[in-house]
């Protein structure tokens, strides 16, 4: 009962670089903790424009994270179990914005959803839909930011899915979309679903790619993120305390999660 | 070979430490001869002679006139270097405070210099070097046929403004309430440059940004002047920085900015120069 594996020895030349990683990584959220300014802090987030931009970050991201399920899990698809012409190419380009800087992704999506854009003066004059400045173009941005997550990691969890299962299905008289909607998904569901929460930490965290193409104003396209960054133009603490906010929110997120869905320990 | 490609590449390494040991040898005999001669120089008429790179943090309606600017301090003071950030004057002024290295700090209001000065971030006492006016930017040919402030907030018509934080939305707001105007822009841009942009990309059909802004445009916009902007004009202050690293550098760029070729750079891309009576620091710190 009380046997114990013997716990293995790190090596120094591991252990150190690691700690300072971990160090590296924790300390500037540490030093938001120590600057905070926790008296004045129930004066500063009970503001209206806090709420509201909380609640458009909320609503906005998981928008965002509902339009790279619905689109990003059928890419992943694509690009894990089919094989086509360019389908490296292919693959680059998805996962393009994960490093594109979001400033240049912002500008794209203006020059081509723009009022003037190539499809954005269509979907305007055939429409009447613009989306610069308005809540759906943050949402918009969000998902092209945060797309390529999801996609990734649930195309890395069909590379890891045994497609046995698949052709078993098939085998059995099951079509390719039974098959996947039966057997692929409930199989990958861990990876889709640790896709969707690193897409949705990725939405709620965007900025660049917003503030370009959707603009800021209070209420409409004003997320979290570029509320901090305004705030600290001529009010740090309002800063400190609204960054605290999201903090709060992503790491509630990300530890209530992981333990179920993220790793498979 | 492996061998030889380890060679070349160490020899490579070896001639770059050489080459970084000169130069870093070189700036630094520099850096120490301008020293001793610009206590000496500075006491000259002609200003100090500088060297060395002068790190100015300017605001972004700036950007023109002072790259013209830096272009010629330059090629006046042989062996200096300017470099510019230029951005939104409120979050300059923030990095400024939080201890970035920069020589002179050029504001688009005195606001934004007060936050440098009550940190007592500056060297001396800011002077207002020039103002600026507010006008509206339209699209060439102007289709809105947008002629006042009021025509602004016609139904159907899409306005950028500056964010109240940053000084070109600060004099926007002002201009708006004395024009009794009740508008919603459908966004409020982190600086004056981001706000002229969507202009000119045609996302908005109008934006309040300063004179020299669409001037600096180049005719990719069109300027509607308004009668309120003589009552919300914006004075820019100039100062050296108390923990700039290269003071000599920072008192030589302000002298430049502030004498009559500098002036006549800056009223060519449109600013004005303040009246005897607004020259006075912290006079419109309101």
């Amino acid at each position: 009962m009380t046997r114990r594996a013997p716990r293995p020895r790190i090596p120094i030349a591991l252990l150190l670089p690691a700690l300072l990683g971990l160090v590296f990584l924790v300390l500037p959220l540490v030093g938001l903790l120590v600057k905070a300014p926790w008296r004045s802090l129930p004066a500063e987030l009970s503001s209206a424009e806090v709420w509201q931009a909380l609640r458009l970050s909320l609503i906005c991201a998981t928008a965002a994270t509902a339009i790279s399920l619905v689109l990003g899990v059928p890419l992943a698809w694509l690009l894990a179990r089919t094989e086509f012409p360019g389908r490296r190419v292919i693959r680059a380009l998805v996962t393009l914005p994960l490093v594109l800087p979001p400033v240049v992704g912002g500008v794209a999506l203006l020059l081509v959803l723009g009022r003037n854009g190539i499809v954005g003066r269509w979907l305007d004059s055939a429409f009447g839909i613009t989306l610069p400045f308005t809540t759906p173009g943050v949402v918009v941005a969000e998902a092209f930011v945060a797309m390529p997550f999801l996609v990734i990691s649930v195309e890395g969890a069909l590379r890891a899915a045994d497609p046995r299962y698949e052709e078993a299905a098939a085998t059995l008289g099951a079509s390719r979309l039974t098959a996947f909607r039966r057997v692929t998904l409930p199989l990958i569901a861990p990876g889709v679903a640790a896709g969707a929460v690193l897409a949705w930490a990725r939405a709620l965290g965007e900025f660049g790619a917003t503030i370009t193409f959707a603009g800021n104003f209070p209420g409409t396209t004003q997320t979290m993120p570029l509320a901090v960054y305004l705030a600290l133009e001529n009010d740090p603490e309002a800063a400190i305390a609204l960054s605290l906010v999201l903090l709060a929110v992503s790491i509630t997120v990300l530890v209530g999660l992981r333990g179920r869905w993220l790793s498979a320990t | 070979m492996p061998t030889t490609r380890i060679r070349t590449a160490a020899a490579a390494l070896v001639a770059l430490a050489l080459a970084g040991g000169l130069s870093a040898c070189g700036s630094s005999a520099k850096s120490s001869s301008a020293g001793s001669s610009s206590s000496a120089a500075a006491a000259s008429s002609s200003g100090p002679a500088v060297k060395g790179t002068i790190t100015v943090f300017a605001a972004a309606s700036l950007q023109d006139a002072f790259t013209a600017l830096g272009k010629s301090f330059e090629a006046a003071h042989p062996g200096t270097t300017v470099k510019f950030n230029f951005g939104g004057s409120s979050a300059l002024a923030q990095s400024i405070v939080s201890g970035a290295p920069a020589d002179v700090f050029a504001a688009a209001s005195p606001a934004t210099m007060k936050t440098v000065t009550d940190a007592k971030g500056a060297a001396d006492t800011p002077t207002v070097f020039v103002r600026n006016t507010l006008e509206i930017a339209v699209a060439n040919g102007n289709p809105k046929h947008l002629t006042s402030l009021q025509s602004l907030a016609a139904p159907g018509v899409k306005v950028a403004l500056c964010a109240q934080q940053v000084p070109c939305g600060a004099a926007a707001v002002t201009a708006l309430k004395l024009g009794n105007v009740n508008l919603t822009p459908v966004t409020l841009e982190q600086d004056v440059t981001s706000a002229l942009t969507k202009v000119e990309l045609g996302e908005v059909d109008a934006s309040i940004v300063y004179q020299t802004d669409v001037k600096s445009a180049n005719g990719k916009v069109a300027g509607v002047n308004f009668p309120e902007a003589a009552k919300a004009i914006n004075d820019y202050p100039i100062a050296d920085l108390a923990k700039a690293p290269n003071p000599d550098g920072a008192k030589a760029f302000e002298q430049y900015v502030e004498s009559p070729a500098g002036l006549a750079v800056l009223t060519a891309a449109g600013f004005q120069l303040p009246s005897a009576s607004s020259a006075a620091p912290s006079a419109a710190a309101s």
